[in-house]
Parts: structure tokens; C-alpha cells; sequence
């Protein structure tokens, strides 16, 4: 290449526009310099640094919007559309929530703390820039930097050995599932620039360029068998059924903090990605006779295993980790959605937000509810929580019906609009299962709530085992009503979230 | 949004206004004196629409109507806000079992008052919102929101087998609840309105109708998914196992007003939007209501020795008489079908209620266990016996003009099932007043002796009475004068009914 070349390239480095992400970078390394340079006394700053930095960071995202939407900067590595800077604005809410449970959460172990919070922004930014990308090059190295910062969070308690263990379990099925990806992405690649091929290109792992080829040769036995194998690799970071096998393992280990990251924000990155891969528009849009039918499947079984499964859990992680999978397939929902109505798209988000809003009311009141051993939060501790702390039993109940799509939450607005949209794309099946999950589900989000409001009989146990809790500070309380009214507000009137969602 | 007198709206948010402060730490003091306003405003409310209705301006057949965006228009919904002569009756049914109900609560002394008040004031809110709403997806919102408490109310405040009757109405509930919203998306996206607005259906529908396949499969979905809701035979084991289990004012409520939405839905979305849909079902829906939930039902109901569980048999029993009536699809039927769901639901509430106080007094839902109430509380005893006639269907009492209209226009329709159907009011009238002579009449049982002993019987008391008397004048009220609501249905129907006989 010459200093041409990488002078005409650069002129299409658009650095402001990814500016929310450089500026979470250097949060995180000022995070580090601040723990050497700051005197010991005045560490416990830190966590605040970082989280008025992310706030910060937030509220110059929500004002500049649109500041580049539509461009397509690097090269044609980064696409930032509306869904792009949607997502960003998620992944930013959810670095917050996530910093306000590690607040409770981290207190309670002898770890050190800066280390968390470096780490949680920049698998941060790598989601902002994965929801963009537009290159598989970028989508690759984006997972990856996102995953090995997983594998850390997630092996965080390092005195724990149900911690550890899920680090090593997530360690080894993310290995598997990002040699999947790459497999697939490498077929793609030699098939997509094979000059033997019709509408061959020199550029096969950007997206478009792709998307150009494929549509050129519509039934590829090798490009298929890549597109299938990408899709796999997707649905792990995803856990749809059937790579959904390392989610209760890993979401029970895990400290809670980071369990939320991974249910929600490492889930909606998948997500993004799929929507960008195989919604309208994306490379694999002209591969629907494969795609579709895999993702059907895929979804079906996905909600069906996940509500089964969580049906019998006693532990609440694990609970929470399978609904967490019946989730991912009501999402899977909407994206098979997309190739045939224009408001499956809008629903897919709007889904994501109820999602992320109702999940961190859940996980705020774990991290309150458990002990020191953060493995071991069993349904049981949840009896007479109404009476204990009627606070947090409220809370959680919103949180619950919210997930579990009652009206007049959120979640319930949320599957509604994914209904509709199956239905306008004709997927009757696929909603009569859907229908059924949600049937089941019920069952055991109410079974829940019953624990914590209703005065049932409990085996004695030994007090001691019963682990007495945190009472929430103020910070969090705040937040959690916010976010219980949230969902109680954004189903009642959807506003112009709502608006901008289904005109789309 | 337009700042002008919205009755309908202000009887949907007063008990939601209440219920959000009590959930936001309003002191128990303030609660319970403001829940005497929050009860009594959607009454007031549905009373002064109830006086205007006949002079109010009327737009697509609805009145009072308003319009508030949610944020949705691109998919065709908004909160949309009126009532036409179907939905009017039973806007007032809900104010007043709502009002009636909430005093009771507020007198019953309950552990945990303020959630039971707010729960209380979250079902009033949602119910004034079903029978106000135009827009079929607020229609199935505000259902599921009045649902909701009713769960936890019976899992928190219930009898016997609460736990194990909270868990299974929730299971059926939320399976007919899913059959039904499966159907009315179904609905939305078959029509091609790309609206949930009912008028707007309405005056889509009846330019393109839908195919005849189409409407069996989306009535099919409907009539099974209501079904379950309205405890349609065999789906209707939840019924008197909840309504067992179930604290007074929550049974009071969902017996009452509650359960009437899956009749109210096929009346008034199913029937007009799917008039061939109706006459392809009709048989089978015939069928299965007279010989499930009226005769199967009606003598498991005559062999119920537990008070409140019979209450809730031979609710289940009413509802196939409600049935029979919209199978015959006309509108002398459908009108009594709106009749009787006005009659029955305050006539069942007024039961459920009594059966409390009478239980008060006895300490045993047990009819054996009992006897001879009516010498120490005769007023108790009155207000039972006139109940009991209400819901048998004697003149004079609303129920009366609701069954009558059924059986008349079920006779155009097949006169062996009508000669079933009038089985029914035979089996009632046993059940009924075998159970008021059980009660009231006759030599106490040994274990009422006992009660009675400890506990001196006193009769009703005023706090008890208030909330009697407001169903009881309503049964009256609609018994002596049922022009008063039967004009407004007519109306209503007429449109309804000729759609239905074109096809």
C-alpha cells in the first residue's frame, strides 16, 4: 500500500464520529492512572469518576443524536444509522446500571474495584462500535475484544469457585463459538472473492459488498454453509437453543453485576448484529430461504426450551439466565419478522429497552436480597420479602410482570408489538409457540413473586443459611423506582419513543 | 390534548391516580379517606353518563367521545375513549359493584389495607377502562391491568387453597387471555384497517368483509379465548375454585364485572366484525353452554355444600344462559345477553357479599353447619332471600328481563335447546332456595349453636348494609324499570343485528 493509499483511506477516518467511544478509552485509562496517582483515601472516588464519565458521555449522545447518522465512516467499517445510535444509548444506560449493582455487589468481596470498572467501559465502547460495524473484520475484532473482557468479568470473584468455574466454562464455549464465527466468516470470504463466481468482489467482508455477491448467486452450497455457521456463532453470544448450554452455569457463577451485563447488554449486541446481518438490507437478506427457516427453528425452540427450563430452577440466576434464553427467542421473533413487516425492526428495540429496563429492577433487587456467597441466592430467600423490605418486593414484582409481559408494563408492550409484527410477516406457528412460552413463563415469574408476597409455609432452615441482605442506599433507591415507573409509564403511554419506533 | 370535562377519563384515573400514590408511600390515614373518593368517582361518573347519554352527542354510534395519543398511531392505536348503548350498561355495572365492593373493602378491616386498596383501586381503574374503551387493543389492556390484582388478591387475601387457586386462575386466565389477544391481532392484520379502532373496523369491515375461513378461524380464536375467560364449559374449573378462595371484594369484582368482558367482547367485536364467524359457531357454542355450563354445571351446583363455591357454580351457570343468547345472534337476544350481564353481575356481587357477612357471623362457609340465621339477623336474611330471587330470575328483579328476552329469542333459534335451557331455572330455583332454608330457616345446626354461643350474632351493621343496598336498589332499579338501560341497547344493537342478518 502506498502512502497515497493510506493517505486517501484516512481521509475517510471520521474520528468525531466515534467520539462516545474514544472518550469511554481514555475514561478507562484515566481510571487506572487515577488508582496510582490518587492518594489510597481517595479511591473510593473512582467508581464515581466513571460513572459521571458515562453519564457524561450519555447526555452528549442523547443531544447529538443525529449528529452522524447515515455516514459511513473507516472505510466502510462503521455504518451509524438510527438503530446504531439507539444502540449506543442502550449500551451507555446499561454501563451505568451495571456500575450501580457493582457499587453493592463489589462491596461485599475483598477484590479490588478500579479493575471492574476499567473493564465494564471497554467492553463497553466495543459494543457501541460492534452495534455499528459494517465489515466483518470490525464485527470480529469488536466480539472479540468484548468477549475476553467477559471472560474476565466473569471469573472477577476469583475467591469463588462457582465464579471461576463459569469464567473457564464461558472461556471455553466462547472459544468454540467465536471459531464458528470465524469459520464462517473465512468461507465467506474465499467464496465471496473467488474470481471464478459471478458479481465476485475484491472486498468481501464489507457488508455491502457481501450482501452485492450473495445476491448474485442466491443458492452458494459454500456461502450458505458460511452464513450458517456465522449464525452460530451469533447464537451463542445470543444463547439461542441450541448454544444456549453454558447460560445457567455461567449466569449463576457469575457476580451479578456482571450476570446483568452479559443478560442484557452482551444479548442486545448479538442482537444488533443480527438485525444487521440478516434484517432488510443486510448481506443475508438475499440467503431468506436459509435464514429464515434457521432463525423459525431456532426461535421456537429457543422459547420453548428456555421457558421448560427455568420452569424447574430453584437458584434465581439460573432462573433468570433461562428466562433470559426464552427471551433471546421471542427476540429471534422479531428478527425473523423483519424480512416481511416494516415494524418488526422498531418492536425488536422497543423489546430490548422494556427488556433492559425491567432485567436491571430484577438484578437491583438481587444484589440486595443476596449474601456474601453471591452464587447462592435461592428462591427461598425471597419468602416474606414483602414484609422484610415491602420496597424492594414492589420493585421486583414491576420488574417481574415487566419480563413476564403483563399489562400494562413495558415488557407486555414490548411482546405485543413483536406479535403484531409476526404476524403481519405470517409466522402463525411460530406465534402459537410463542404464545405458549409466554403461558409457561408465567408460571414461574408468578411463582416468583409469590415468594416474595405471599405468607406460605417454609421449611426451617437453619437461619444461618438465609442470607440477611443489604438494605438499598438511596442512590438506589431512586433508581429503582425510576426504572419500576419506567415500565409502568412507557406501557401506558409509549410517547415519542414509541413514535419514532413504528414509523421507522 | 384538549383540557375539557372528560367523564370517562376521569373515572378511568381517579382510582389509578389514588393507587400510584398509595404505591408511592401516601400514610394509611390519607389512603383510606381518599379511597372513599376514589370509589365513589367512577359512580358519580357513570351515573352522570348514564343521565346524558340519550341527549349526547354521538359520533360512528358512540358518545362522550375523546381521543388521547400514546405514541402508537402509526400501528392504529390510541387511547380512544366513548360508550355506546353495549358498553353503557355495563360502565355503570362497574361503577357500581366497583363502589360497592371498595366500601366493603374499606369496612372488612383487612391485614395489609393499603395494598389492598391499591390493588382494589388498580381493578376499579382497569375496568372502567374496558367498557370506556373504543380502541380494541386499550380494550384488551385495561382487562389484563383489572386482571392482575385479582391474582395477587386471591394469593395474598384468600381462603382455603389460596395458593393453589391463584396459581390455576392465573395459568387459565392468562391462556384465555392469549387466545383472545392472538385473536384480535389476528383481527387487526386480517382486516386490513391497519387500526384498532372499533368504528374504524367497523366501517372497514363492513365495506371489504373478511373471507369465510377467515372469520370461523379469528371467531374460533375468539369465542375460546373469551370462553375461558367467561368460564365457558369444560374451561371453567377456575371459576368457583377462585372465586372460593377469593377475598369478598376481589369475587365481588371479577364475578361481577370482570368476567362480563369475554361476553362483552364477542357482542361487541366479534358479532358485527364476524357476522358469519357467529353463524358458523353458533351451534356448537349452543351446545357447549346448554349442556355444559347449564345443566352439567347447574347439578354440580345443587350438590355444593360450601357456600361460596355454589355462589361461584351458578355463576358459571348464568354464563351459559349469556351464551345461549349470543348464539342466537338476534337482537332480542343479544339484547338480553346485555340485560343479564348487568343483572347477574350485581346480583353475584350482592351474593358474595352477603356470603361473607353470613360468614362473619357463622364462621363456616359449610351450609350444613348452619340454620336458623334469619331469627337473630332477620335484615341479613332479607337482603339473602332477595338476592337468591334475583339470581333465580323472579320478576321484579333485573335478572328477570335478561333471561326472558334469552329464552324468547332462543326459541326462533332451536326449541329443544330452549326446552333445555328452561331445565336451567328449575335447577336454580332448587339450589337457590334450598340453600336460603339451609341458611336462615330451620333448626340451627350443633355447630352454629356452638359458634353462636362464643360469638353473640349480631345483624347486618350499617358499614355492611351501605354496599347491599347499592346492588340491591340496582337490581331493583333495573327490574322495575329496565327501559331505563334497554332503549340505549336497542340502539346499539340495531347496526350490529343487521350486519349479522345479511349474511
Amino acid at each position: 500500500m502506498t502512502l497515497e493509499a493510506v493517505k486517501f483511506a484516512a481521509a475517510d477516518n471520521l474520528w468525531s464520529a466515534i467520539f462516545p467511544e474514544l472518550l469511554l478509552g481514555g475514561l478507562a485509562l484515566l481510571l487506572l492512572a487515577l488508582e496510582i496517582l490518587l492518594p489510597k483515601r481517595l479511591h473510593a472516588v473512582i467508581p464515581d469518576v466513571a460513572a459521571a464519565g458515562v453519564a457524561g458521555t450519555l447526555i452528549g449522545m442523547l443531544v447529538n443524536l443525529q449528529f452522524t447518522t447515515g455516514a459511513m465512516t473507516f472505510n466502510g467499517l462503521l455504518q451509524h444509522s438510527t438503530g446504531g445510535q439507539l444502540m449506543r444509548v442502550f449500551f451507555l444506560l446499561c454501563a451505568l446500571l451495571v456500575f450501580l449493582l457493582a457499587r453493592v455487589s463489589l462491596a461485599r468481596q475483598p477484590m479490588p474495584r478500579v479493575e471492574f470498572y476499567h473493564i465494564v467501559l471497554v467492553v463497553t465502547a466495543t459494543m457501541m462500535l460492534l452495534a455499528q460495524s459494517n465489515n466483518f473484520v470490525m464485527l470480529f475484532v469488536a466480539l472479540e475484544t468484548l468477549t475476553i473482557g467477559l471472560y474476565i468479568l466473569v471469573a472477577y470473584f476469583r475467591t469463588s469457585t462457582a465464579s471461576l468455574e463459569a469464567g473457564l466454562k464461558y472461556l471455553v464455549m466462547g472459544a468454540l463459538s467465536s471459531g464458528l464465527l470465524l469459520f464462517g466468516i473465512v468461507l465467506l470470504y474465499g467464496v465471496a472473492g473467488s474470481p471464478s463466481l459471478p458479481s465476485h468482489t475484491v472486498e468481501p467482508l464489507n457488508y455491502d459488498e457481501l450482501g452485492r455477491f450473495l445476491a448474485g448467486n442466491p443458492h452458494n452450497f459454500l456461502a450458505s454453509l458460511g452464513i450458517a455457521l456465522v449464525l452460530a456463532g451469533i447464537a451463542f453470544k445470543i444463547g439461542a437453543f441450541p448454544f444456549q448450554i453454558w447460560v445457567p452455569d455461567v449466569y449463576q457463577g457469575a457476580p451479578t453485576p456482571v450476570t446483568a451485563f452479559l443478560a442484557v447488554a452482551s444479548k442486545a449486541a448479538g442482537f444488533a448484529v443480527l438485525l444487521g446481518l440478516c434484517g432488510p438490507g443486510g448481506p443475508f437478506a438475499s440467503y431468506g430461504w436459509l435464514v429464515t427457516p434457521a432463525l423459525t427453528a431456532m426461535a421456537a425452540a429457543t422459547i420453548l426450551f428456555g421457558n421448560l427450563a427455568a420452569l424447574t430452577q430453584s437458584n434465581v440466576k439460573r432462573l433468570i439466565g433461562l428466562s433470559g434464553v426464552s427471551h433471546a427467542g421471542f427476540l429471534l421473533l422479531g428478527v425473523v419478522a423483519s424480512s416481511a413487516s416494516p415494524h418488526a425492526i422498531g418492536a425488536v428495540y422497543f423489546y430490548l429497552f422494556a427488556y433492559l429496563i425491567a432485567s436491571f429492577t430484577v438484578f437491583g433487587v438481587m444484589v440486595h436480597v443476596a449474601g456474601a456467597d453471591d452464587s447462592d441466592q435461592q428462591l427461598d430467600h425471597y419468602a416474606g420479602l414483602a414484609r422484610r423490605n415491602p420496597f424492594l418486593a414492589t420493585v421486583l414484582a414491576v420488574g417481574l410482570g415487566s419480563l413476564a409481559g403483563i399489562p400494562p408494563l413495558a415488557g407486555f408492550m414490548g411482546k405485543f408489538l413483536i406479535f403484531v409484527a409476526a404476524f403481519e410477516a405470517g409466522a402463525r406457528w411460530l406465534l402459537a409457540v410463542a404464545a405458549v412460552g409466554v403461558v409457561i413463563s408465567i408460571y414461574y415469574y408468578f411463582g416468583w413473586i409469590k415468594a416474595a408476597f405471599f405468607d406460605t409455609w417454609v421449611p426451617p432452615t437453619d437461619p444461618a443459611a438465609t442470607p440477611t441482605g443489604t438494605p438499598p442506599g438511596r442512590t438506589v433507591k431512586v433508581t429503582l423506582a425510576v426504572l419500576a415507573l419506567l415500565s409502568i409509564g412507557l406501557g401506558f403511554y409509549q410517547g415519542p419513543l414509541g413514535q419514532w419506533l413504528t414509523l421507522r | 390534548m384538549s383540557l375539557t370535562f372528560d367523564p370517562l377519563l376521569i373515572a378511568i384515573v381517579a382510582p389509578l391516580a389514588l393507587a400510584l400514590a398509595i404505591a408511592l408511600g401516601l400514610p394509611k390515614r390519607w389512603s383510606v379517606r381518599l379511597a372513599y373518593v376514589a370509589f365513589a368517582v367512577p359512580l358519580l361518573m357513570a351515573l352522570h353518563v348514564w343521565y346524558h347519554f340519550s341527549d349526547a352527542t354521538q359520533l360512528g354510534g358512540y358518545a362522550f367521545l375523546t381521543q388521547y395519543p400514546t405514541g402508537l398511531q402509526a400501528l392504529g392505536i390510541s387511547l380512544k375513549l366513548g360508550l355506546n348503548g353495549i358498553s353503557m350498561p355495563l360502565f355503570v355495572l362497574a361503577g357500581g359493584v366497583g363502589f360497592a365492593a371498595g366500601l366493603y373493602a374499606l369496612q372488612s378491616g383487612a391485614e395489609r389495607l393499603k395494598l389492598y386498596l391499591m390493588l382494589l383501586l388498580i381493578m376499579i381503574g382497569g375496568l372502567m377502562g374496558v367498557f370506556a374503551s373504543v380502541d380494541i387493543f386499550y380494550f384488551y389492556f385495561f382487562h389484563e391491568l383489572a386482571l392482575i390484582p385479582t391474582f395477587i388478591m386471591v394469593g395474598i387475601w384468600g381462603g382455603r387453597d389460596r395458593s393453589y387457586a391463584a396459581m390455576k386462575m392465573t395459568i387459565y386466565l392468562t391462556v384465555g387471555a392469549m387466545i383472545s389477544l392472538l385473536g384480535l391481532i389476528a383481527l387487526y392484520v386480517k382486516s386490513g384497517a391497519t387500526s384498532f379502532d372499533l368504528i374504524a373496523l367497523r366501517h372497514h369491515l363492513a365495506a371489504h368483509p373478511l373471507g369465510e375461513t377467515v372469520q370461523n378461524n379469528i371467531f374460533g380464536l375468539l369465542m375460546f379465548g373469551f370462553g375461558i375467560l367467561v368460564s365457558l364449559w369444560p374451561l371453567h374449573t377456575w371459576a368457583p375454585l377462585g372465586y372460593g378462595a377469593a377475598p369478598s371484594s376481589a369475587a365481588m369484582l371479577h364475578a361481577g364485572v370482570l368476567k362480563k368482558f369475554g361476553l362483552y367482547g364477542l357482542i361487541q367485536i366479534a358479532m358485527p366484525l364476524l357476522p358469519a364467524g357467529l353463524t358458523h359457531w353458533a351451534h356448537p357454542l349452543a351446545w357447549l353452554a346448554v349442556a355444559g355450563n347449564v345443566l352439567v354445571v347447574g347439578f354440580i351446583t345443587i350438590a355444593q355444600r360450601d357456600l361460596k363455591q355454589m355462589i361461584g357454580y351458578s355463576s358459571v351457570m348464568h354464563m351459559g344462559y349469556a351464551f345461549l343468547g349470543l348464539a342466537t345472534g338476534s337482537m332480542l337476544g343479544v339484547g338480553g345477553v346485555v340485560l343479564l350481564m348487568v343483572a347477574h353481575g350485581f346480583s353475584v356481587a350482592l351474593l358474595f357479599l352477603l356470603a361473607t357477612t353470613v360468614h362473619h357471623r357463622t364462621h363456616t362457609f359449610t351450609m350444613d353447619d348452619m340454620g336458623g340465621l334469619a331469627m337473630k339477623a332477620p335484615v341479613l336474611a332479607a337482603f339473602f332471600v332477595a338476592a337468591t330471587f334475583a339470581s333465580i330470575g323472579l320478576p321484579g328483579f333485573a335478572n328477570f328481563w335478561g333471561e326472558l328476552t334469552i329464552f324468547v329469542a332462543l326459541w326462533k333459534f332451536s326449541p329443544l335447546i330452549t326446552v333445555l335451557a328452561l331445565a336451567g331455572v328449575v335447577i336454580s330455583a332448587i339450589y337457590g332456595l334450598r340453600s336460603a332454608a339451609r341458611i336462615f330457616f330451620g333448626q340451627p345446626a350443633t355447630h352454629f349453636n356452638e359458634i353462636a354461643a362464643q360469638y353473640p350474632v349480631k345483624d347486618l351493621t350499617w358499614t355492611e348494609k351501605a354496599p347491599a343496598l347499592v346492588l340491591l336498589v340496582a337490581l331493583l332499579w333495573v327490574g322495575f324499570w329496565p327501559k331505563s338501560l334497554s332503549t340505549a341497547i336497542d340502539t346499539a344493537l340495531q347496526p350490529a343485528a343487521q350486519t349479522a342478518a345479511r349474511n
